[in-house]
């Protein structure tokens, strides 16, 4: 069934888009919120697994303290207040794969609480807008464990032919954190909600509590909206769009529900207050649950663990050491690199800042970087479908090869070669150049031969230049490169060609 | 029988130690008593012979070498089978948990086995440790020893009756609202709830976490002394655990041991007598009251007003924990996994369903449901919340009472162990028997019940409840072991002298 729609210029004259966005990041600690197994990702099924995250008879949690420190740095980057003390809870409800059939989250005690945090967007005319987000809190949770019903027509336990669950993820500290609801956006809010979700990614990454990679679960956002009739200043029936995956998805399923809710609400109808669950591909949301004031998760604090009560010489201290704030740090490195607006754009979007910093560091030229980074491995990284940072090649790296160029001993021909080997674990730059044999040749020796033979399979070409056309030298020097694969020094076989056609 | 069986820990440690006997024999004993009886008594959920052997060797191996691991190296013990063993069943008197056995040790289980005493097996309770009565057990009722028709208290009644029975010289309970403290008074044995965090709650199965705590079943004040400081101590796996070492509780049982109690400042408390507490309780309680004031205590009445509200604020707490701690008992892992009949294809939730329909019994399915409701949104301020601030009076009571007495003194139960099946329907008067002990699980002071003697109109054992303020546990054993002292002493031997020998090899 297809959803009535009206268009979004439309809907935003009768309504007053307002959002709510719930993000989830999964903490990068080494161990679980609740007990000392690791969290490191892609491991065995159930290798990563004790009798607390299995919540087996009798076992009990204790708090990570790396997590409260991550939870509270966040808060702080957030300009959030920090609870002096305060509990976990527990969300009742049950669930196949969450081991207690009770979430340890916090409840009306939340770590973080009352901040806000500026986000800046390019509106549709191309103006850079500025809009203040408050955040309402931050708080602790854990993560459940994953389930799949394998065979069976319907996906169901006892249906399928058996079932698995994987425990391992079961545990993982998440920091959930929560806006106040996000009201005069307007046609800006989709951009607004985009806009923010980015900025708190690029905070998570300084801060370095998370690899907040969405695609991959780390980092999850939850969209809620609702519209009220143009100037009523009320808040209308949300609803709670789920599995929101991507920066652009974060746009496009807001836009999405501004224009279904509103053919809703015009044809006389009211909107559901659901959850609802966003399709990438065709670019829809469709209803999941029913989700009503009658979901009573029966919250009450958790028994077995003491109140979290940060010293506030301790929340000093770690204000006191918060990273630079990723937007201020930008328009400094754009400053220091001499990059233009669009330059700079395009390194962001490709998310090669950290990478150009450390191949910068590593003796690199800017631009040099810039181009190595944005021409050459976001394209590869593109083509593989993984993140820049994920291609087997170090910054350091980058700025070897780069290093080879300058030096002359290749030139940037070669230099995609280099990477090639490179990224196939053929070793260290100068390892790859030396297996590949690739270093330039300026050997008179051999380019004199190399350059005797092109003139003797192209005459016409050798009178031309014999007659001055010094211009046609480049037909040769191309033969000569075919001849030696590109490995020589081009310069020296122009000054060649010319003195022996002279 | 062998006289071995007869002795306290005490006593067999230092048989133990001077060679008088081997941990093999006194283990085999015991093995064998719970073979004669336990077919009458229902103790024994779970027997482990061949454990219990293989660790009294290593313990005879290590006193041989001169390097005992503890004073009670050797001496066997019983463990309540709501505390996590690993690979030995635990099945927390439920069908739910039929055939689970833990891959992992409770830490108080740990350090039984650090400290080499053999663990004969697991004791007998009510579901889930619901009940006053261990009738609630999944796997029948246990007898109490002084008379089988009898209930031995609970929810510990295994640990109890199997101390009483001479079946072990030790045990470990589990006390959330009285189920050490009641059976001990019952079977005439000695029970002791310790301070809230004293002892480790780690891979205990909890009922009510707040208010669950784990201590030892025994049937001289001493031996419990010895044992609470085996398993007692700072654990980093409960995060409620107290960071601070234990007072010298052996000391303080020996020195109480003299019956000398002059300084010592004991309160009655007013509201836990009168209506409902049988005449022959409230008369060995003023009797015992009477012996210590004679042993130099200065005895005055205090009232504890709140007390009043104890088992109504029990009754909400404990089952709003418990409603959520039961969650987890849901077919998917392990336990009991049912089938709905009649459902083709059925969900992970009607599986669900099923199996906990199936698998909890009456006792436990009323607490969840009444701890559902309680933490309803829209109940949650009225019951839940409410039942917080009576706790919260209730603590400020204890510390009233302490500013101006060292323990408090009350009758542990109001009346005697009262007939198999007697109380079964009616839940409200099977409540009222922990009407006494529940007060120091809503404040996490600790307690002690010590025998005080028989009731004359039934002949059945009474117990004497001690409370100390929290940390205070050492007074309750100096306190204790005086009226133990004081009463043998009338006695002319330990109350379990005069209970009936169990004809062995009978069932009841």
């Amino acid at each position: 069934m297809t959803d009535a729609l009206i268009p979004f210029d439309e809907a935003l004259e009768r309504f007053d888009p307002a959002m709510g966005l719930e993000v989830h990041v999964e903490l990068n600690t080494a161990t679980k919120m609740f007990c000392g197994c690791p969290t490191e990702f892609g491991a065995e099924p159930n290798t990563q697994t004790c009798p607390t995250c299995l919540g087996l008879p009798g076992s009990m949690p204790v708090v990570n303290g790396k997590a409260v420190e991550s939870a509270i740095r966040i808060g702080l980057a957030l300009n959030c207040d920090i609870a002096e003390w305060c509990r976990f809870a527990r969300k009742n409800y049950f669930y196949p794969d969450m081991p207690k059939n009770f979430q340890t989250s916090q409840y009306d005690e939340p770590i973080c609480f009352d901040g806000w945090t500026d986000v800046q967007f390019e509106d549709a005319a191309g103006e850079t807008q500025t809009f203040r987000v408050e955040i309402e809190r931050a708080h602790m949770e854990e993560d459940t464990g994953k389930s799949l019903h394998v065979g069976g027509s319907t996906g169901r336990i006892q249906g399928a032919d058996y079932s698995l669950v994987d425990y391992n993820r079961a545990g993982i500290p998440l920091i959930e954190i929560v806006t106040r609801p996000i009201i005069g956006a307007g046609q800006n809010a989709p951009l607004v909600a985009r806009a923010y979700v980015a900025y708190l990614r690029d905070i998570i990454l300084a801060l370095g509590v998370s690899d907040a990679r969405m695609e991959q679960g780390s980092m999850r956002c939850d969209v809620n909206l609702s519209l009220a009739e143009k100037g009523s200043g009320a808040l209308g029936t949300r609803t709670e769009t789920k599995n929101v995956n991507s920066l652009r998805s974060v746009e496009r399923a807001a836009r999405y529900e501004v224009t279904r809710q509103a053919a809703v609400l015009s044809s006389g109808g009211s909107v559901l207050q659901e959850t609802r669950h966003w399709h990438e591909d065709t670019g829809v949301t469709t209803s999941g649950r029913e989700k009503s004031d009658a979901d009573d998760y029966r919250y009450f604090p958790e028994p077995d663990l003491v109140p979290v009560a940060p010293a506030a010489a301790w929340v000093e201290e770690l204000r006191a050491t918060l990273p630079e704030d990723p937007r201020a740090k930008r328009d400094r490195l754009q400053a220091e690199w001499g990059f233009t607006d669009l330059e700079m754009r395009d390194v962001v979007a490709a998310g090669a800042v950290p990478h150009i910093e450390e191949t910068i560091a590593a003796g690199t030229t800017a631009q040099a970087a810039r181009k190595w980074w944005l021409s050459e491995l976001a394209r590869r990284a593109n083509e593989q479908g993984v993140e820049i940072g994920e291609l087997p090649i170090t910054p350091e790296q980058v700025a070897r090869i780069q290093a080879l160029v300058d030096e002359g001993a290749i030139n940037d021909k070669l230099a995609r070669q280099v990477f090639d080997g490179v990224l196939a674990g053929e070793g260290s730059p100068d390892e790859v150049v030396a297996a590949r044999g690739l270093a330039v040749v300026s050997d008179d020796g051999a380019l004199g031969e190399a350059v005797d033979r092109a003139i003797a399979a192209n005459p016409d070409v050798a009178d031309k230049i014999r007659d001055g056309k010094v211009a046609a030298a480049g037909a040769l020097i191309g033969a000569v490169m075919k001849d030696m694969r590109g490995q020589a020094d081009a310069g020296r076989v122009r000054e060649l060609i010319l003195e022996k056609l002279s | 029988m062998s006289d071995l069986i007869n002795r306290s820990a005490a006593e067999l440690a230092d048989a133990l130690g001077n060679g008088e006997t081997s941990s093999v024999e006194v283990t085999r004993a015991h093995l064998d008593r719970i073979a004669a009886v336990d077919g009458a008594v229902h103790a024994f959920l779970h027997v482990d012979a061949d454990g219990a052997l293989e660790q009294a060797a290593a313990s005879d191996a290590r006193r041989a070498s001169g390097s005992p691991a503890s004073p009670l190296d050797g001496v066997p013990i019983a463990v309540k089978d709501v505390l996590a063993t690993r690979g030995l069943p635990t099945t927390c008197g439920s069908k739910i948990l039929e055939g689970w056995i833990p891959p992992y040790d409770a830490t108080v289980v740990a350090r039984l086995k650090a400290a080499g005493l053999p663990i004969l097996g697991k004791t007998n309770m009510d579901e889930f440790a619901m009940g006053s009565s261990t009738e609630h057990s999944a796997y029948g009722p246990t007898h109490n020893p002084w008379d089988l028709e009898r209930i031995p208290g609970g929810s510990g009644g295994g640990s109890a009756a199997a101390v009483a029975a001479f079946e072990a010289p030790l045990a470990l309970g589990t006390d959330t609202g009285g189920s050490i403290r009641q059976p001990g008074a019952v079977t005439g044995t000695v029970g002791v709830k310790p301070t809230y965090g004293g002892i480790s709650r780690y891979g205990l199965v909890a009922m009510a976490n707040s208010l669950d705590q784990v201590g030892p079943v025994t049937r001289s004040v001493l031996d419990s002394a010895l044992l609470h400081e085996i398993i007692g101590g700072h654990d980093a796996r409960d995060s409620t655990s107290i960071d601070q070492p234990l007072p010298g509780l052996v000391e303080a049982a020996r020195q109480g041991a003299s019956g000398d109690l002059s300084g010592v400042r004991v309160g009655v408390i007013r509201e836990l007598a009168g209506e409902g507490y049988q005449a022959g309780v409230q008369q060995r309680f003023d009797e015992a009251v009477a012996l210590l004031v004679g042993a130099g205590a200065e005895v005055v009445e205090v009232s504890c007003p709140h007390f009043v509200h104890a088992l109504a604020a029990y009754y909400l707490i404990m089952p709003s924990e418990a409603s959520s701690n039961l969650a987890r008992f849901d077919a998917m892992r392990y336990g009991l996994r049912v089938a709905p009949a009649g459902v083709d294809d059925p969900s992970a939730e009607q599986v669900m369903r099923a199996s906990r329909e199936a698998g909890f019994g009456d006792e436990v399915k009323r607490r969840i449901i009444i701890g559902t409701y309680a933490l309803s949104s829209g109940y949650y301020d009225a019951y839940y919340g409410q039942a917080q601030k009576v706790r919260t009076l209730i603590s400020r009571d204890f510390e009233a009472a302490f500013s101006s007495v060292d323990v408090l003194a009350s009758p542990t139960a109001p009346t005697t162990a009262f007939t198999i099946g007697e109380k079964l329907d009616d839940p409200l008067a099977m409540y009222l028997n922990d009407v006494a002990t529940i007060p120091a699980n809503l404040a996490g002071v600790p307690g002690i019940s010590v025998p005080a003697g028989l009731a004359p109109e039934d002949g059945l054992p009474v117990g004497l409840q001690l409370l100390a303020p929290a940390l205070a546990d050492d007074r309750l054993y100096r306190v204790g072991a005086a009226a133990e002292a004081l009463l043998e002493q009338q006695w002319g031997a330990p109350l379990l002298t005069q209970a009936p020998a169990l004809s062995e090899g009978c069932v009841a």
